[in-house]
């Protein structure tokens, strides 16, 4: 029996395959089919290899869009008494800043920064919205940009870089506040190099101040914010860097305006800034001093004593690790340093930062103010938390 | 002095006029090494063929923490032999993104690079004084570097960026050996 069956098994399976093969022809692609397909899969996979979009980076800004956003913000709570027993209890979301940025091409680019202070801006309310920054920037060659447009003056340590999570105190200090005064843009153009071992320079021509008699020759309030600014003299501003060490880097700024008040004032007379800085941070210690000063050649400002305004601070830190570091500030400013009147400022702070991720900060200081004038002293305490992305 | 500061700003009107003029001819970029001749420079016989690490699972979840954020393609191009691997990779620090291009050797940074910087500020970063910090760090056992970088004023943003994608290579020089 077995043997029978084993006789019909070739039969049995050369009929099978005789039938089964009109359907295999009929379903299954030929040789040259098949090689056709590997070969545009082949074609795929190198173009797969090749792309930039679809997974292997490049190192040519391979980000899925040329446009990013960022920002940052800080919220503040100030509890502080003046001289005469009134204390100051404030609660004001100072600062939320959005950054939009756009990459044209390998050379052009967009920067901007869109502000709102204090919350609410609008008639009547405590803040407003402001354009501190939009400007295209073009690279001439490897160590040289051009920029124009809205951007920040290069002058001082915070007026460029001033999100809350990189540096100390939950106020920006007093001295560039006044004196420089940060946070200080305008619309213009400039040229940003660089050359040797960390040297860098920027050289523009932008919008002056506009400050008054009536504001007796305050530089804080002249600042026109490239609304409508008035540009009948423009300000020349250069500066040179260097930050040839890490963690070091010096720096100086000169500014020339040939009349603070665009002509509306024949006593004005031209102004000149100087400010120059140090920033060091060696392991867990870390130093800031800066100074600036304002000359202003007029007979209006001299008889008010604006001729000279001037300032300075040393701000020692250490980081205590990676999460906490303390800092003490001495800030020294005179907005009328050029007469013997009483209007020369001090302010101490101490306090903590607080980063539970680097680009989230906690602060608290204590803030204590001398003013010759004895008046307006504000002493307390602030407490700030701050972000960026 | 006020003669000097009339000089200076007829220069820096006259420079940015020329610019202006100038802004419409053929721009170079802002780029310090191209990616081949940074490969070139790396691999002194030839340079091998690229590979690729996918980045899934764990080690896509590990990325994200070194980053802060995913890696924005799902695999990452590299160059490998058997002494070497190098590493092209981009990192925003503020806005734009900056390429730096790192080598790896016996799971320690060999040399570290900026090949391109498109931010604002900060591109102080692409000097030797900074970069020699990077030489011979390698991983903590929670993919930390083992040293700390001293940074530079006003370009914080730029070197935590270098920082990450420091991290990173060696990260993944560790997950393709």
């Amino acid at each position: 029996m077995n043997l029978r069956i084993a006789s019909f098994q070739p039969l049995a399976l050369s009929l099978l395959v005789t039938a089964s093969q009109p359907c295999i022809a009929d379903d299954t692609p030929s040789q040259t089919d098949m090689w056709e397909i590997i070969q545009q899969q082949q074609t795929e996979i190198e173009a797969l290899k090749g792309s930039d979009s679809t997974g292997g980076n490049t190192g040519q800004a391979s980000q899925t869009s040329h446009t990013s956003i960022g920002g940052y913000g800080e919220l503040h709570y100030n509890n502080l008494e003046d001289n005469d027993g009134a204390r100051k209890k404030e609660l004001d979301f100072h600062r939320f800043v959005l950054f939009f940025g756009h990459e044209f091409s390998d050379h052009i680019r967009f920067f901007s920064e869109l502000e709102l202070e204090h919350s609410i801006a609008g008639d009547g309310q405590k803040g407003e919205i402001e354009l501190e920054q939009a400007f295209l920037e073009f690279d001439i060659n490897q160590n040289l940009r051009a920029r124009a447009g809205i951007f920040l003056i290069p002058v001082g340590i915070l007026n460029e870089t001033h999100e809350p999570n990189t540096f100390y105190g939950v106020e920006r200090n007093p001295v560039e506040k006044n004196i420089v005064p940060a946070t200080w843009w305008a619309g213009g153009a400039e040229l940003a190099g660089s050359f040797g071992q960390g040297f860098s320079y920027n050289i523009g021509l932008h919008e002056g101040l506009n400050t008054s008699a009536a504001n007796q020759y305050t530089v804080r309030k002249g600042r026109q914010k490239t609304s409508k600014a008035d540009v009948h003299d423009l300000a020349a501003t250069g500066r040179i860097k260097w930050a040839g060490i890490a963690g070091l880097e010096l720096a100086a700024s000169l500014q020339y305006q040939e009349d603070m008040t665009q002509g509306n004032d024949s006593q004005a007379g031209n102004a000149v800034l100087f400010e120059t800085h140090a920033v060091f941070d060696r392991g867990p210690f870390g130093l800031r001093v800066l100074y600036a000063q304002w000359n202003l050649d007029g007979d209006g400002p001299e008889a008010v004593g604006a001729d000279e305004q001037n300032g300075f601070y040393i701000e020692p830190s250490y980081k205590i690790n990676a999460s906490l570091g303390i800092f003490a500030r001495y800030n020294q400013w005179d907005n009328q340093a050029g007469n013997s009147s009483d209007s020369e400022k001090s302010q101490i702070d101490i306090g903590l930062n607080y980063w539970p991720h680097p680009d989230v900060v906690l602060k608290v200081d204590l803030q204590k103010q001398d003013y010759d004038s004895g008046t307006g002293e504000l002493e307390g305490f602030n407490l700030g938390i701050g972000y960026q992305f | 002095m006020k003669k000097c500061l009339t000089t200076l700003h007829l220069v820096s009107g006259y420079l940015l006029i020329a610019l202006f003029f100038s802004a419409n001819v053929s721009l170079a970029r802002g780029t310090y090494q191209t990616n081949d001749e940074f490969l070139a420079q790396s691999f002194e016989q030839s340079i091998p063929a690229p590979k690729m690490v996918w980045l899934t699972g764990d080690r896509k979840q590990t990325v994200k923490n070194i980053l802060n954020h995913d890696y924005p393609n799902l695999r990452i191009r590299y160059w490998q032999n058997a002494a070497i691997s190098a590493w092209i990779l981009d990192e925003i620090g503020k806005e734009h993104p900056i390429t730096v291009g790192i080598v790896v050797k016996d799971g320690a940074i060999q040399q570290i690079r900026v090949l391109a910087f498109r931010e604002s500020r900060g591109d102080e970063i692409r000097h030797a004084f900074f970069t020699r910090q990077f030489e011979q760090l390698s991983l903590t056992d929670n993919d930390q570097l083992n040293q700390k970088i001293d940074g530079i004023s006003g370009a914080t943003l730029s070197v935590r960026a270098m920082q990450r994608l420091a991290t990173l290579a060696l990260f993944l020089d560790s997950e393709t050996r």
